[in-house]
């Protein structure tokens, strides 16, 4: 009797573990959910406009972080002495359509804020837009260049900075969802 | 006929002639063969000679003025098997005489420090009332006590214990007699275990751990739950502890029911809740924490056979500092280069972004049967599942979703049969089926850093032990394991085809579905281990042995070894696994030279490892991406050599005081590079002075000190970045150690006797007695905020 209700226990357990594979072969479903990411920022457009004089930074790197390094496209120099109206945009092109992630930063406005710095003497960017609080954000701006000259302008998205700050990226701390440098130059 | 209380005997003589010198005296211990807790009234008779002799309290017999010859001495035990044994006696000699002291195991086991999983094994222990003294904390704070045990930590709570400066993976975890499954691979994983569920806890650092599987190339940690007297009984007791770092503290309640016929039931239930913690000089802003545990246990413990089933639920919420969540590696530059963390803000009990979920569930049914002439075959069912959220903070709608979001099923049947009708020569053998399953659960929005796999493991093993004499005993084994991984994962096409060159390496892994970017992959794999231990062991006299540990080990590589791929926030850095990963394969030897006396004792305990294959994961250089220049590590495989030496002492100064003292020190060496080993621990010693007094409600006063040396010996990783922003390079030194710091602490408790049965003990404890601000170089937090400041601790236990 005894020796019975072992071997009974040891069947048991042997069926417990055939049967829980086959229920969890069955529950394996080969729904191959392909995650993408989606919050990715593939490209970063900032646009700079001046009545006809149209241009355009743009950094692509569609395969995300990782795999091929991103792209930097100018389209054409900066003229001296003006003031351009300046639009960035991050957008998702993985997606489709590709999602603008732009709207999200302006929804969460007192989380965020860009950054504008740049190595050409006398070029200054100033920011139109405010959050709720009356901080600024950055997704508007106006560029405004003095003298001829070449080199960087690198644009920063940061999350949770302080606010408001010095409006610089190291004074505003937070973390960095965006980092892009465009080689530039005012003729 | 029952065996429980028979005693066979039997009789042999064989006496000398030879001319005698009667004045030799022969002193021993008897002890259980099954426990090696010491055997208080047996009786010795040497045949033939009319002398007699009982055990004390402590197992230990003497006989005074033997003539020199041979002799045969029967030795008795009410409960328990007689044996005899024939001995030689030329000198004074001293002996250890084991019995089969089955009634025992149906008793209590009273734990002693003296008593180890297997007499052979190089292991340390903590016993409940150390493991009750860390209820608030983890299992790698509480191991951290050990000589040659460390911790590889995130912040104050994730704390991943390290056997010799090795983690994860190469470190096997028993719980209960289950093997950890629970996503260990990652550096910031800490073991799902509560430590109020235990009973005792032993670090396994010598070879024999061959039972439990291959891969113990650091070592073995084994969680025992508590064995229960076959008596009607009822009884149970509460632990509640404060701290007044982190305003928080722990409850943990356990209940047992215990019957004459052998059955037993137990339930216990801790919570445990923390909010932001502080370092010396400021707030550990998002770094509390929320825990709720429950186990249950029933059984039938005969001696012919029995059974248990067991139940634990470990929901772990974990906040992540917040200013480890940084975006690149000037954010990461700006933290190294700042002496305090970007956000310190008041006391909360919040538990924000970034954080981690962990739920993990056990459920286990064990059965033995005690097979007559042959020994005890048991075999075990065990299920796991482990969910692993991990919360960053993100945008958007996806501000409530995890990043990364992991089910991993683990099940395993096996056998056991344990041969021990022999005396002298015992074999331990087993059969192991094991089948996991990875779910990287869709909907995070982001891509997997561990993808979808299962995987198969089947194993068999058999470990013989003989003793060659009384006093000493050698011990070998074998093991062979198969595994089997079968995975599905999408690649970025640029690192298939370019980057890593897969597709000329792996072109069997390949399915040829391509979605946009990236290309759609089933990596295969298939691997045979093998392993093997040999041991030896001598008892001397006045409690010394000679622990001898010879091991084979090799290790499958794990999932994020081979698979990990992406950016990981809370260290700003991408990780990457390679396919063309190898097993590792280690071989270790390790001795101990132990005295285990409580008036003077101390463990000698060198070692040696050379691991093959040894897999790293270091800093390689630099990607860009839209968020800026980052770090990659990769994990690559060198040749590495691991040696260095444990040393522990306890001296009774006098009726009152005693000294506990132990100093580590280790060296990991990168072989094939030429370089120090990344990630080894540095050389640390500590000293306890306690006063007990007995009579006053048991009271015990203590200080204790560690000191923990800078690190001087590490690879240097560190590389430049260009700052845009700033226009310049800046030097991102991710290398370099914290210096040198030194710890002290104050405990203090005593017992009050309250009601008929129950006791009630208060302890106040300090740790970081002078507030102290410093790094560890093993916290992966080290580069954003300091440890621990000070912390005042109540607790009070009481049994009923």
């Amino acid at each position: 009797m005894k020796n019975i209700k072992t071997v009974s226990t040891i069947k048991l357990l042997a069926i417990l573990f055939i049967s829980s594979l086959t229920i969890t072969s069955c529950s394996k479903s080969d729904d191959d959910d392909d995650h993408h990411d989606e919050e990715l920022i593939t490209t970063v457009t900032y646009t700079l406009t001046n009545g006809n004089n149209v241009v355009t930074l743009k950094f692509v790197d569609l395969d995300g972080e990782g795999g091929a390094d991103g792209t930097y496209s100018v389209s054409g120099p900066l003229s001296a002495n003006t003031t351009y109206t300046g639009v960035i945009k991050l957008e998702n092109e993985t997606e489709s359509p590709a999602e603008d992630i732009t709207v999200e930063v302006k929804q969460e406005g007192d989380e965020h804020e860009f950054f504008y710095s740049s190595s050409v003497s006398g070029l200054t960017v100033t920011k139109n837009d405010t959050d709720g609080n009356g901080n600024p954000v950055g997704i508007e701006t106006s560029l405004t260049t003095t003298g001829a000259g070449s080199g960087t302008l690198t644009v920063t998205l940061k999350h949770e900075p302080t606010k408001p700050n010095n409006n610089t990226t190291a004074g505003a701390g937070g973390s960095t969802d965006a980092e892009v440098t465009f080689n530039i130059s005012v003729q | 006929m029952k065996l429980f209380y028979s005693c066979v005997f039997a009789l042999c003589i064989c006496t000398s002639a030879f001319a005698q010198k009667c004045q030799l005296s022969f002193k021993g211990k008897v002890i259980d063969s099954h426990d090696n807790q010491p055997l208080i009234g047996a009786s010795l008779q040497i045949v033939n000679e009319n002398k007699y002799a009982t055990t004390n309290a402590n197992g230990s017999f003497e006989f005074k003025n033997i003539c020199k010859g041979k002799y045969t001495v029967i030795v008795r035990h009410v409960s328990c098997k007689t044996k005899e044994i024939k001995i030689n006696i030329i000198k004074d000699i001293y002996k250890e005489v084991t019995l089969e002291h089955h009634l025992n195991q149906l008793n209590e086991v009273v734990i002693k420090t003296t008593s180890k999983t297997d007499k052979i094994n190089i292991e340390q222990s903590i016993k409940k009332d150390i493991i009750d003294s860390y209820t608030d904390k983890s299992l790698g704070d509480a191991l951290s006590t050990l000589s040659g045990v460390s911790s590889l930590n995130t912040g104050s709570t994730i704390v991943k214990p390290m056997i010799h400066g090795l983690h994860s993976s190469r470190l096997l975890i028993i719980n209960n007699n289950v093997r950890m499954f629970d996503q260990e691979w990652g550096d910031e994983h800490a073991p799902n275990i509560d430590v109020n569920s235990s009973e005792r806890i032993n670090v396994i650092k010598g070879a024999n751990t061959l039972k439990y599987g291959s891969d113990a190339v650091g070592g073995l940690i084994l969680i025992k739950p508590k064995k229960y007297a076959a008596i009607d009984s009822l009884f149970g007791r509460t632990t509640a502890s404060f701290n007044s770092n982190g305003l928080g503290g722990n409850i943990n309640s356990e209940i047992i029911k215990t019957y004459k016929s052998g059955w037993y039931s137990k339930l216990q239930a801790n919570y445990k809740r923390f909010g932001d913690f502080k370092a010396s000089n400021y707030s550990l802003t998002n770094s509390g924490l929320k825990n709720l545990n429950t186990s249950i246990r029933i059984g039938y413990n005969g001696y012919e056979k029995g059974f248990n089933a067991f139940y634990s639920l470990v929901d772990n919420e974990l906040a992540i500092l917040q200013s480890s969540h940084i975006g690149n590696v000037n954010d990461l530059v700006n933290a190294l280069n700042n002496k305090t963390p970007r956000v310190a803000d008041d006391f909360s009990y919040d538990i924000n972004f970034p954080k981690q979920s962990i739920v993990h569930h056990i459920g286990k049914i064990e059965a033995y049967k005690r097979l007559k002439g042959l020994g005890k075959l048991s075999v075990q069912y065990d299920l796991q599942v482990n969910r692993r959220k991990e919360f960053d903070l993100r945008r958007g709608n996806l501000k409530n979703t995890p990043v990364i979001d992991l089910r991993l099923f683990t099940n395993s049947l096996q056998t056991n049969l344990e041969i021990d009708f022999s005396d002298d020569l015992k074999f331990d053998t087993g059969i192991l089926a094991r089948y996991q399953q990875n779910d990287a659960i869709s909907g995070t929005g982001s891509s997997p850093l561990i993808p979808d796999f299962e995987k198969i493991d089947a194993g068999f093993y058999t470990v013989a032990n003989y003793n060659i004499n009384e006093t000493t005993e050698i011990n070998a084994g074998f093991r062979y394991d198969y595994s089997k991984i079968d995975a599905r994962k999408l690649y970025n096409l640029n690192d298939w085809n370019v980057k890593y060159n897969y597709d000329a390496l792996f072109p069997e892994f390949e399915t040829g579905e391509i979605i946009g970017t990236r290309i759609i992959t089933k990596p295969k794999y298939t691997f045979h281990n093998i392993s093997a231990s040999v041991g030896f062991s001598k008892f001397y006299e006045n409690d010394l042995s000679l622990l001898i540990n010879y091991g084979l080990a090799s290790r499958v590589p794990n999932p994020s070894e081979l698979f990990s791929d992406g950016l990981h926030h809370s260290a700003a850095r991408i990780e990457t696994g390679l396919l063309t990963m190898e097993k590792e394969i280690a071989n270790k030897i390790i001795i101990s030279l132990e005295k285990v006396n409580s008036n003077f004792g101390f463990t000698i305990s060198p070692y040696f490892k050379q691991i093959n294959n040894f897999i790293q994961l270091i800093p390689v250089g630099i990607t860009t991406t839209v968020r800026g220049a980052f770090p990659v590590w990769e994990y690559n495989q060198i040749n590495a050599q691991i040696f260095g030496i444990d040393i522990d002492v306890n001296k009774k100064i006098n009726t009152h005081f005693n000294y506990r003292g132990s100093i580590s020190l280790l060296q990991g060496n990168n072989v094939s590079d030429d370089l120090a080993l990344i990630h080894m621990p540095s050389t640390n010693f500590t000293n306890t002075l306690s006063y007990t007094n007995k009579k006053l409600n048991q009271l015990t006063i203590s200080l204790n000190q560690k000191t923990v040396f800078q690190q001087k010996r590490y690879p240097d990783y560190n590389f430049y970045t260009y700052n845009a922003i700033l226009q310049q390079n800046v030097f991102v030194d991710l290398s370099t150690t914290p210096p040198t710091y030194s710890l002290f602490g104050f405990n203090s408790s005593a017992i009050f006797k309250t009601f008929k049965r129950g006791e009630l003990k208060l302890e106040f404890n300090i740790e970081n007695l002078f507030n102290v601000s410093y790094r560890e170089n093993l916290n992966r937090q080290r580069y954003f905020a300091d440890e621990l400041g000070r912390n005042f601790n109540l607790k009070i236990k009481i049994n009923y």
